[in-house]
């Protein structure tokens, strides 16, 4: 018998089944199918409005920064703006998400937002996020050309652009948006939900930022609710 | 029970009470006689409770099943210890789990047992006491009372209605003395480091009288304090409703000639 | 990094950690600042009891249906072009996890942190087949150079200061220089996190736990705070996810419910930083990702421990809740309970997995407070099944045979109130007597636990019940 076999017969054996329960088996494949809802805290279920000063209040509650710009022709001005608060080199990487290409960088005179391999020694990256969670202030980012996801984690400082109107009240609603992007019960490789910038407090309870992951997360809502 | 008629209550004197500090059971039946009930007192020894926490279920029944039948005749079982009432109102109907027998006897049994305070508070709906001390005192929440049956506000509401006593609440007035029955003798070095916690927490308010309304927390806390030199006095929350004050406190000697305080 | 448990020592390990001040400034944090912290995190969610109804809800029907949710999770996790392997004990696990490393070719392997590589001592057998594994989690790294087991399921460096780790790092890292100012923490971090970021870069594979596994979609989700772990899963040539047969979640839905209690009372926090959903391998057009994807899910004495006393148990999430509000734990800290799990999912689980022969002393060195029920973010009855631990020690004669002697005396009485009224009649007005002087004894024969760190009230004189009696005669 297979470890498999083994295992599953003893589960059966506990619970006292055959696995062949035709009524067992309908109430888990309704339940995937169907993916009830359960309890949805009510902060993130306000106007349009309420959610995004949601976001933006819960965003610097997890030590991230944000701002807000009109259109995404602002972007340029306002990742340049940070890279200067900082002190940062005028450079950062991003993957060849189409939102991110179509923003016009020159704009911004010497600020380099480049393309290409993940580089170690790039101390700045531009993602644009899938969505962004109200609730928690949290991103949504997922994986591929468009976004790598070693630009979330690589680098010291993550920039990552979102549509307002991508700003949702709950997770509910992401894992809905999910799957009518990639499809019923099929995700890409990598989703990351992030919450302001990596953090650690293993050392006498200290909480210090940028632990391996990114030490500044700074967020860029872009158009109106 | 028709309106007006006064509620025979059987008094649960638990263990140490009877054995350690007869003068709270007389404070519970002060209280539960001025609310206008008749008190008695069957013959009994224990609820079971060290049976029950050390394994020993069928002794835990078998006690369980004298104090069900010996309490049957009275309207309400009180009992001056959240611990003694937690056995009692929710460990006994899970002592009789799947016996048709005796589960129904269990579940109304603990329907009508209740701990002291919250059943002068929650049942009688009494709101004050009439009684006087002059004293600062603090209140140490017993775990069982509070997490098994509630007892939090009730106990606060009646002392707020002593008068001259002014309550000083603890740091973490609800974390554990560190007595939990059998654990403080099986684990005397554990136990002491929690109590020690606790005691440093009651000396910290500045208070001069520590109250509960659990006799084995209570003899847990003025056992250390008085191993430490503390100079608070500790009684029973049921001694100070019931303006029963005049007994030495917990741990103090008979006919105390007035210790020195500083 | 011993696994032989030493919990048959709980009492001893607990006099040493008693004893340690280290350990005991340590642990001031957990009793005042993680607490405090939690309080105020659930408090702002008004939904939070809700949720632990509803996480408690997903977990039972889960488990009752554990089989038919494995089998989908499986399906889907080969669909995504990821691999499934069943482990029935630590040693299928172990052998397993080498067989996949030894098949990369690994050198090193970088490690998220993992209950369950603790739980089978994953980090000694590749050690001693010449794999080198590092742990990334800053706590975990700590303890790893100080060849100790994790102390708390969350934060497993919880019982050092800084100064130990500050040494630890000056003995570790000798090829940096000596006169470098290691007197912050965040130095401290900085140079794990360089010296960490060489071994992600380097590692050949990358070994995880998993939070949940989804059946809905086959991923595996791990929550951090330092984004170690997807630097473990993301950049090496292959990702291997350690993973026990509970931790199946049917949809992404039921996973909300979860995250929701999760963090608030792990870290106090309303969402961790890193939540990470996995699925597949590297995917044609993904420009990085791990080659390959396998899952090993364990059992190990779970499957067992369904239908019966301690199913319960199976609901936990790994918060560390229960343990940071014990007073118990406050006082000893996790080592002393002598392996992986601590404080009171530790007392409950570890009997179950290694054995209530070795494991005995755990689910009896608790007052039953409660505080860890009150906390559980699914409502596990932690204390009931301390005791059903109790009642199986004494069914099988496995408490010592003063404690089984003395509660036979005391029962003897007890289930007899007449003659227990005569015997508590005669020892309360003997050692009213003795005792009325001071009101209370230094030392008392038979009761020196407790008369060594307290003094012990004298009795008032007579029982209640005789006094109650006479006072009756005498009213008629």
């Amino acid at each position: 018998m297979s470890a498999r076999e083994q295992i599953l017969a003893a589960i059966r054996r506990s619970l006292g089944v055959t696995g062949n329960e035709a009524p067992r088996r309908k109430e888990v494949a309704d339940r995937i199918a169907g993916h009830p809802r359960g309890v949805i805290p009510a902060r993130g279920q306000g106007s349009p409005q309420e959610r995004l000063d949601l976001f933006a209040r819960m965003v610097e509650q997890a030590a991230g920064s944000i701002a807000r710009v009109n259109d995404p022709a602002d972007v340029p001005a306002e990742v340049a703006a940070f890279l200067r608060r900082y002190n940062l080199p005028m450079a950062a990487r991003r993957g060849v998400d189409p939102r991110l290409a179509d923003i016009p960088w020159q704009r911004a005179g010497t600020l380099e937002i480049s393309t290409g391999a993940p580089d170690p020694k790039m101390l700045s990256s531009v993602s644009h996020a899938f969505a962004g969670v109200a609730e928690t202030g949290t991103l949504v980012l997922t994986s591929g050309a468009d976004n790598p996801t070693s630009l979330n984690f690589l680098p010291d400082n993550h920039i990552v652009v979102v549509d307002a109107k991508d700003v949702t009240g709950d997770y509910e609603t992401v894992w809905q948006r999910l799957r009518e992007k990639f499809g019923d019960a099929v995700l890409p490789r990598t989703v990351n939900l992030i919450t302001g910038p990596s953090r650690s407090a293993d050392i006498e309870q200290t909480l210090i930022l940028g632990a391996h992951g990114p030490r500044r997360l700074h967020v860029i809502v872009v158009g109106a609710a | 029970m028709p309106e007006g008629q006064a509620k025979r209550v059987g008094l649960f004197v638990t263990c140490l009470v009877d054995m350690i500090r007869p003068s709270v059971a007389f404070a519970a039946v002060k209280l539960l006689e001025d609310a206008g009930c008749i008190v008695e007192v069957p013959r009994q020894s224990c609820c079971g409770q060290p049976a029950f926490n050390s394994g020993d279920r069928a002794t835990a029944r078998a006690i369980a099943e004298q104090v069900i039948e010996a309490f049957a005749p009275y309207d309400y079982v009180v009992a001056p210890s959240g611990s003694c009432g937690g056995q009692l109102k929710t460990h006994f109907p899970e002592l009789f789990h799947g016996d048709p027998n005796w589960l129904p006897r269990a579940d109304a049994f603990a329907a009508k047992t209740f701990e002291l305070v919250s059943f002068l508070v929650d049942v009688l709906g009494i709101v004050r006491v009439d009684a006087s001390l002059e004293a600062t005192a603090t209140y140490h929440d017993s775990c069982s009372g509070l997490r098994e049956l509630g007892v939090r506000a009730q106990p606060r509401r009646l002392l707020g209605s002593v008068r001259g006593l002014t309550l000083k609440e603890m740091r973490d007035p609800d974390v554990c003395c560190g007595f939990g029955g059998t654990f403080c003798v099986k684990y005397p070095d554990i136990s002491n480091a929690i109590v020690e916690k606790k005691a440093a927490n009651v000396a910290a308010t500045g208070a001069s009288l520590l109250i509960a309304g659990d006799l084995g927390c209570l003899m847990n806390m003025a056992g250390k304090l008085q191993r430490e030199g503390k100079p608070v006095e500790v009684r029973h929350v049921a001694e100070v409703l019931a303006g029963m004050t005049s007994e030495p406190a917990i741990g103090a000697p008979a006919h105390a000639q007035a210790e020195p305080r500083r | 990094m011993t696994h032989v448990a030493t919990s048959p020592h709980f009492k001893e390990n607990a006099k040493a950690a008693l004893a340690d001040t280290e350990l005991q400034n340590a642990l001031k944090f957990v009793e005042v600042n993680i607490v405090t912290r939690r309080r105020e995190v659930v408090d702002r969610l008004p939904e939070f009891d809700a949720l632990r109804d509803s996480a408690r809800d997903i977990k039972n029907h889960t488990l009752a249906h554990l089989d038919l949710y494995l089998e989908a999770y499986e399906q889907k996790v080969t669909a995504a072009g990821g691999y499934v392997h069943y482990a029935v004990t630590a040693e299928d696990a172990k052998r397993i996890v080498l067989d996949l490393c030894r098949k990369f070719g690994a050198r090193t392997v970088t490690k998220g942190k993992s209950m369950i590589g603790e739980e089978i001592g994953i980090n000694d057998h590749l050690e001693a087949n010449g794999i080198v594994p590092v742990e990334t989690d800053l706590g975990e790294y700590i303890i790893q150079l100080r060849h100790e087991m994790p102390s708390h399921i969350i934060m497993p460096a919880v019982h050092l200061t800084k100064t130990q780790i500050e040494a630890d790092f000056r003995r570790a890292h000798d090829k940096l220089p000596a006169d470098r100012d290691l007197t912050e923490a965040t130095s401290l971090l900085t140079e794990a996190r360089t010296i960490l970021r060489e071994k992600f870069l380097a590692a050949d594979v990358g070994i995880t736990g998993a939070n949940f596994l989804v059946a809905e979609t086959g991923t595996s989700i791990i929550v951090t705070n330092e984004g170690n772990g997807d630097l473990t899963q993301t950049l090496p040539k292959a990702h291997i996810v350690l993973a026990s047969i509970e931790k199946l979640v049917p949809t992404f839905e039921d996973v909300s419910q979860l995250l929701r209690v999760l963090a608030r009372s792990a870290t106090a926090q309303e969402m961790s930083v890193y939540t990470t959903l996995s699925t597949g391998p590297r995917r044609a057009d993904d420009p990085d990702g791990p080659g390959e994807y396998h899952v090993v899910i364990l059992d190990n004495g779970r499957s067992s421990m369904l239908g019966g006393d301690f199913a319960d148990m199976l609901r936990c999430i790994r918060c560390g809740a229960c343990m940071n509000h014990c007073p118990v734990f406050h006082a000893v800290g996790g080592h002393a309970y002598g392996w992986v799990y601590p404080g009171p999912m530790g007392a409950v689980l570890t009997p179950s997995l290694i054995g209530v022969d070795q494991a005995g002393q755990l689910p009896n060195a608790s007052t039953f407070c409660g505080r860890c029920e009150e906390v559980c973010p699914v409502r596990i009855p932690l204390p009931r099944m301390m005791r059903s631990w109790r009642e199986r020690e004494f069914e099988r004669h496995l408490s010592p045979a003063t404690v089984r002697g003395g509660l036979a005396f005391w029962a003897f009485f007890a289930k007899r109130p007449r003659l227990y009224g005569l015997a508590t009649s005669l020892l309360a007005r003997l050692l009213a007597l003795i005792g009325r002087r001071k009101g209370r004894f230094g030392w008392l024969p038979l009761a020196s636990g407790w008369t060594r760190h307290r003094e012990f009230p004298a009795p008032q004189g007579a029982t209640f019940q005789a006094q109650w009696k006479a006072h009756k005669a005498g009213r008629r």
